[in-house]
């Protein structure tokens, strides 16, 4: 399975190069000139990325995902939420490679295979982060009113949450 | 409202590390968290390059017209107004092919060049509704094998990495069809997303 994660790529790129070289594009002059436009899009993002990155370590420094748990927990324990999904759940959306290091420590504690275990791998691989996805897609054309897209968003993490614990439950053990 | 957000998020930050006597770890996330945006822009800078120059060699030898064409089912279906657009059609397929075979890497610069795409087509000063919907579907996932998280799983010693599987597709799948539904049912209302 893992062979097949780290065959896809190289496959891809081949097939991509090879596929334009066959239909005479000159490949390495087009490649150089879709990458110029990958600079301006990138430095076009800096200021946008500064801004989230340095908010997302504030809200992980302050406390202020402990205090929200607390607040969330007669909410999530009615649910039948273990209280140590809950922080999973709150810190997907904000920080990719914080719910990873949370995710590995509840491995760590509970061991991969446990229910609680299970439902964190669940979580963690059936959402992205989403304040990530919508800062950066919208940053590069900066519009002022997203509309409905964060609540589309938000109400997608829940489902992710709520199938999660279902689906594990249900589906497994 | 990403104002809002950010400006509740460093505030409450604020507030609740004053009560929590961590304001000295918080001045210290300031600077490092600057710091680590310029590292990811620049690690994004590189992987941004890297796949902007691929796509435009399978832009050039059509095949993500090819692509678009083949997807056109369902691309049509959640992108009605984008149905003639043949390049924005094939950026999308690009991207939603990215994340679906799990390349998170190569599915940022391929969406962003698809959102630059469609913003240069919208006169409107708000972003569209086939916008909205791809941001959307892009913070949910369609991945489908998680590589990443089998490869997380066996480190920790799990027996069985890939033994979660079903619960993640049947998860990602009804999370993605709450998003879908929730975008389609806001498309038939009235907003200025309709114009």
């Amino acid at each position: 399975m893992e062979q097949i994660g780290a065959a896809a790529l190289p496959a891809i790129l081949g097939a991509i190069l090879l596929f334009g070289f066959c239909r005479g594009v000159p490949v390495f002059d087009t490649f150089l000139m879709g990458a110029k436009e990958g600079v301006a899009s990138a430095i076009k993002l800096l200021p946008t990325l500064i801004g989230l990155v340095l908010a997302v370590t504030m809200v992980r420094e302050s406390g202020l995902l402990e205090l929200l748990c607390e607040a969330a927990a007669p909410v999530t324990e009615a649910l039948g939420i273990s209280p140590e999904i809950v922080p999973l759940a709150l810190l997907r959306p904000i920080s990719g490679s914080g719910s990873s290091a949370y995710t590995m420590s509840l491995f760590h504690t509970f061991g991969p295979d446990s229910e609680t275990g299970k439902i964190a791998s669940v979580l963690s691989a059936s959402t992205e982060t989403t304040f990530y996805a919508i800062t950066v897609y919208f940053g590069v054309c900066r519009y002022k009113k997203l509309y409905y897209t964060v609540p589309a968003a938000l109400l997608g993490d829940m489902a992710a949450v709520v199938g999660s614990v279902l689906t594990v439950r249900w589906m497994g053990l | 409202m990403l104002n809002y957000i950010w400006f509740g998020m460093i505030v409450l930050s604020v507030i609740c590390a004053f009560f929590n006597g961590r304001l000295e770890a918080l001045s210290t996330a300031v600077m490092e968290g600057s710091q680590q945006a310029v590292e990811l822009s620049f690690s994004l800078l590189g992987s941004m390059c890297a796949w902007l120059g691929f796509l435009k060699i399978a832009e050039k030898s059509g095949l993500t017209e090819l692509m678009a064409s083949a997807f056109s089912p369902v691309i049509d279906r959640l992108f009605p107004e984008y149905k003639k657009e043949k390049a924005i059609k094939g950026k999308i397929c690009m991207n939603l092919a990215a994340n679906f075979l799990g390349l998170g890497n190569a599915a940022t610069p391929l969406g962003l060049s698809a959102m630059e795409a469609m913003a240069k087509k919208n006169r409107e000063e708000g972003p569209t509704r086939g916008m909205i919907l791809f941001v959307v579907l892009n913070t949910a996932s369609i991945q489908l094998l998680p590589i990443n998280m089998a490869v997380m799983r066996k480190a920790c010693g799990s027996l069985a990495p890939f033994a979660v599987l079903p619960e993640i597709w049947v998860t990602s799948l009804a999370s993605l069809l709450v998003c879908v539904l929730f975008c389609k049912f806001l498309e038939r209302g009235k907003g200025p997303w309709n114009k």
